[in-house]
């Protein structure tokens, strides 16, 4: 928890010297609270204060930054759950590739992996880790991370117990940061270091909490922060808890040494029950899940949980109030409005893709929210939809004036007929009625 | 010294809903179900008692399913025209624990079936197969409201869990429920507030709290999921901490939501890169239903027997201790 100005005030000198450029140390601790200042303009810090002040203005949960260009950040997590503000850092998804296949197998694994790639509501879903795994020599170990190095853009994870095949394998991809995961405990000191040459993180496995607190506490000492819990246990009851300790543990006691990203190895042999055990961990804080499935379906499902766990739900995801043509559109193209709630436009998007008849969709400001509730909140009104046609020129777009409403709000068919001037057809109630009734549309001439 | 671990202190459980009676309690159901009582957040077993797990119930319609998707209709074939074969299936063959029947065919805009065609329905229902039954009204208002007193009257004695009601047409429906014994399914609109309202308006008319579970409406894995999924925790959260006017189980139609979606339906060659139209489906149904157990759902209505059986796998290492 961050101090208080007032908590801060106590631990400052109190001399009201004025060197810090505040006239007083409490108008100095209030913008230390706002974390609008740095400690250091303080120079009469004692080194106690100090040491009390830093460690209070860390975030209880590490952030850990990976991979390529550094671009997989993971923890900085700071709530229990999502409504009480957001998760920040989504679940990085990725496939343990072991070293004992053929390179026949391990490319084939590969061209799957390379082909997931999801587009929904409008961002990009893709798994961000490969895992290689060695279950034979260091020469093996390394010859296959050069397969994939080379057949693959995505961070790797480097899962071996053996010191030296690591370190070889570091120094192959050095560039790429991979995360180094030492299957174990054994010569947990000696992985640190090599972590901490190469400044990578370091993957700690325990599945007793005590264990773990004494393990990551003993690599503080000796240098090494850049750590991930994994805490893959016997049983889910297990994990779940632990899951859930370890992130209470963090946020709510202070406990740093557990203020670490998690990992989860996903063990089970059938994709169904594989999917299922990596979506109880999606839900429940893991921020790395390792998986063996690379059906697209396993993974579609999985990045999709992903998403909609960690957006945020303060902002509902919305699109640009605009009109947007959907295929070779023409003047005579029929024209559908509804919100700009990401969501419905998006589905409303793939329907009339569906459809295969080109339309115009008008997405109204509504603030992000969706037809029914923008309706019951008054920002999808006939006003609001008359001042949208004239402001996006939709005249100058089509050379009829039939518009099309979502069925549920055919209630204001008349009202919007009258104060827009256009003629109002009521559309199906949900999206996915809308195939069918474009088709029936066209063909009776009307659009 | 061993770990201080967060353990929370919540000051109320979640009321145990009894779903069936047997014989002896006045019912002809050959086993009861009960589930909630729970003590706290789903399956953190260490810090408070989970009595009971959650369970699956079947739905079943009684006309011809419309609407679904090959790779859930081809399971069932011909029985889903035929709705006591249908039943009969889901209880012997797929062990369905909870029957859920949808009373679809009495939609003005389906079948318009009048109210003694579905009377008679429920009572050969009731007579040919043993499970405890939650009982759906056909979604229009007015039919709703002729409709399920009637059945109600049918089932006088067999307990069961009957919706649903909203805010605002809750009167006639609970007065039936509360007179002939059943259980009530409270609607809201994914709102908390509502949730509440509903239950407090439910209670002022004599209906026990042990008695009420709630249907926070809930979307599929990608259509709006996450709403739903944050209000149950929060009014979980909040029945844990005191709040009787929460505490009530949690009711997820996950089969009828997540058969809806695109990536449950889309075919194959539309779009390649999704995978497997059958597998894909049935792990909306699954991914999206085990969502909402860790968000503290109790029942789980759905469809696909693979999707169930996936499920209640997840479900039993769950509650492993």
């Amino acid at each position: 928890m961050a101090l208080s100005g007032l908590d801060i005030y106590k631990l400052l000198p109190k001399t009201n010297c004025r060197e810090c450029g505040f006239p007083t140390c409490l108008a100095f601790a209030m913008q230390l609270a706002k974390k609008a200042v740095e400690l250091g303009r303080c120079p009469y810090l004692s080194p106690e204060a100090k040491a009390t002040l830093e460690e209070s203005s860390l975030a209880p949960i590490r952030l850990i930054t990976f991979g390529k260009d550094k671009k997989i950040e993971l923890g900085n997590e700071t709530v229990l759950f999502r409504h009480e503000d957001k998760f920040y850092h989504p679940t990085a998804v990725g496939f343990i590739i072991d070293d004992n296949l053929s390179d026949k197998e391990i490319e084939e694994r590969l061209d799957r992996i390379n082909r997931l790639k999801f587009e929904r509501i409008g961002q990009l879903l893709e798994p961000e880790l490969v895992a290689i795994r060695q279950n034979a020599d260091k020469k093996r170990f390394v010859e296959v991370l050069k397969i994939i190095s080379q057949k693959i853009d995505l961070s790797f994870v480097l899962m071996s117990s053996d010191i030296d095949s690591q370190k070889e394998a570091l120094s192959c991809v050095a560039d790429k940061k991979p995360l180094v995961h030492p299957q174990g405990k054994e010569n947990l000191q000696e992985f640190a270091k090599l972590a901490q040459e190469f400044k990578v993180p370091l993957v700690v496995c325990s599945s007793d909490l005590e264990e773990m607190s004494h393990l990551t506490k003993a690599l503080k000492k000796q240098g090494w922060e850049d750590l991930i819990l994994d805490i893959t246990a016997k049983s889910l009851t297990e994990e779940i808890w632990n899951l859930t300790q370890i992130r209470r543990l963090a946020l709510k006691k202070k406990d740093r040494s557990f203020g670490y990203p998690t990992l989860m190895v996903v063990d089970e042999k059938d994709p169904y029950l594989e999917t299922i055990k990596a979506a109880d961990y999606i839900a429940k804080y893991a921020s790395i899940v390792l998986m063996q499935g690379t059906q697209p379906w396993q993974i579609l499902s999985l990045l999709t949980l992903r998403q909609n766990i960690y957006s945020d739900p303060q902002k509902p995801l919305q699109i640009e109030p605009k009109v947007y043509p959907v295929g070779q559109v023409n003047e005579k193209s029929p024209v559908l409005v509804t919100t700009n709630f990401s969501l419905t436009y998006y589905t409303v998007l793939g329907e009339v893709e569906a459809s295969r008849i080109p339309s115009y969709i008008m997405s109204v400001d509504t603030e992000g929210m969706s037809v029914l509730t923008a309706w019951a909140a008054e920002k999808f009104t006939p006003d609001k939809i008359s001042s949208s046609i004239e402001s996006f020129g939709v005249k100058n777009l089509v050379r009829h004036n039939r518009l099309v409403i979502p069925g549920y709000v055919a209630v204001m068919s008349g009202d919007l007929e009258e104060k827009s001037g256009w003629q109002v057809i009521v559309g199906p109630k949900e999206a996915s009625g809308i195939p069918a009734f474009l088709k029936n549309l066209t063909r009776t001439g009307v659009g | 010294m061993a770990m201080e671990l967060v353990k929370e202190k919540w000051l109320n459980a979640i009321n145990k809903v009894t779903i069936g009676s047997t014989a002896e309690e006045g019912g002809s159901r050959t086993k009861v179900v009960t589930l909630g009582g729970e003590e706290t957040l789903p399956f953190l077993h260490a810090e408070g008692a989970l009595p009971y797990k959650p369970v699956i119930a079947y739905e079943v319609w009684d006309t011809p399913a419309r609407d679904w998707p090959e790779g859930l209709s081809s399971v069932y074939g011909k029985v889903l025209n035929e709705p006591f074969a249908w039943a009969k299936i889901c209880v012997e063959e797929y062990k369905a624990e909870l029957l859920c029947v949808r009373l679809v065919g009495a939609h003005p805009d389906v079948e318009n079936r009048s109210v003694e065609e579905e009377a008679d329905f429920i009572e050969k229902i009731r007579k040919s197969c043993g499970v405890p039954l939650i009982v759906v009204g056909c979604g229009d208002t007015t039919k709703d409201n002729a409709l399920l007193p009637v059945c109600s009257q049918v089932l006088k004695g067999e307990h069961c869990l009957i919706g649903s009601v909203t805010q605002d047409n809750y009167k006639t429906i609970t007065a039936s429920c509360l007179a002939d014994g059943h259980n009530i399914i409270a609607e809201s609109p994914i709102d908390v507030n509502i949730a509440k309202q509903l239950n407090i308006l439910i209670s002022d008319m004599g209906m026990p709290l042990e008695r009420i579970v709630i249907d926070p409406t809930v979307g599929a894995l990608g259509y709006g999921f996450e709403y739903a999924y944050s209000i149950m925790e929060r009014s979980r959260l909040a029945a844990l901490a005191g709040d009787k006017m929460l505490a009530m189980p949690f009711i997820c139609f996950v089969g009828q939501e997540s058969w809806r979606a695109k990536e449950a339906r889309t075919a194959e060659d539309q779009h390649p890169e999704w995978g497997a139209v059958l597998e894909r489906g049935i792990i909306w149904e699954a991914v999206t239903a085990a969502g909402f157990l860790q968000a503290g759902a109790d029942i789980l209505v759905m469809r696909h027997p693979k999707a169930v059986e996936i499920v209640q796998k997840n479900i039993e290492e769950l509650m492993g201790k």
